[in-house]
């Protein structure tokens, strides 16, 4: 099916600029008149990935694959791994530093937040080797 | 109410946005905490908050919100201003604490 290409290099050193792909995708959806419900619902759940790439990763690649009727998103990092995925998707929980929590974030809601804002959600994830989150949000 | 009315009850000074006073908004929330903004905002479009870095401009984006207040008196450096801009989002700053500048704006009529 034909569908729409981006891809994005997500900079782990940077937080100042976290955040950058998720923008330039929203900016897409909007030129491609999905509806602003739906542009929201990628927007957040993409941005808590991009967020988590960069707090907890050295950053990687985000993927976007955009059909008539909803978007694939693949954001894929070399990062520690996630040991326990059935843990790190509670609500609450947290493996981040003090130093991520004054930054606002690091309150154990990305990946939550990333499952409620999607209709599929997968996360595959090996420790020592990275993980990969992949997205479907319908429009 | 108006941003510009957010102004006045706050007695905010206008970092950015000064075109955009007029427009009206019906919500708001206060928190320092972006993830919890991302999680459990829904239609809120002034955002009250005492971090300072760009990702509380790159929430408030993401949340579609229109404006953001920086309480006890905090300011955000000039990139931060920047990107406001490049969005359109109006930065306040009030010298008021968050759970005062809230209540000032809640009693006003401004929902939650």
């Amino acid at each position: 099916m034909e569908c729409i290409r981006l891809a994005y290099d997500v900079d782990g050193e940077n937080f100042s600029s976290a955040g950058n792909a998720s923008e330039s995708v929203k900016r897409t959806l909007k030129q491609l008149g999905v509806s602003p419900a739906s542009v929201r619902r990628v927007a957040i759940a993409m941005y808590e990935g991009e967020i988590n790439m960069v707090i907890h990763a050295h950053g990687g690649r985000a993927e976007v694959e955009i059909y008539p009727d909803y978007i694939d998103i693949y954001l894929k990092d070399h990062g520690p791994g996630i040991a326990d995925i059935d843990l790190a998707m509670k609500a609450g929980w947290s493996t981040a530093s003090e130093n991520i929590r004054s930054l606002g974030f690091g309150a154990g809601m990305g990946l939550p937040n990333m499952k409620n804002y999607s209709d599929e959600m997968k996360v595959d994830s090996t420790v020592g080797v990275g993980t990969t989150v992949f997205l479907r949000v319908r429009f | 109410m108006t941003i510009r009315e957010v102004v006045k009850l706050l007695d905010a000074e206008i970092l950015c946005g000064e075109d955009r006073l007029d427009t009206e908004i019906h919500t708001a929330c206060g928190s320092d905490m972006m993830s919890d903004v991302l999680a459990y905002v829904k239609d809120q479009s002034v955002l009250l908050t005492g971090l300072l870095n760009p990702q509380v401009v790159r929430t408030a984006e993401m949340m579609d919100m229109l404006c953001i207040v920086f309480v006890r008196g905090k300011k955000p450096d000039a990139a931060v201003i920047e990107l406001a801009k490049e969005k359109g989002i109006v930065l306040l700053s009030t010298d008021k604490r968050l759970f005062v500048a809230c209540g000032i704006l809640y009693t006003n009529g401004l929902g939650g």
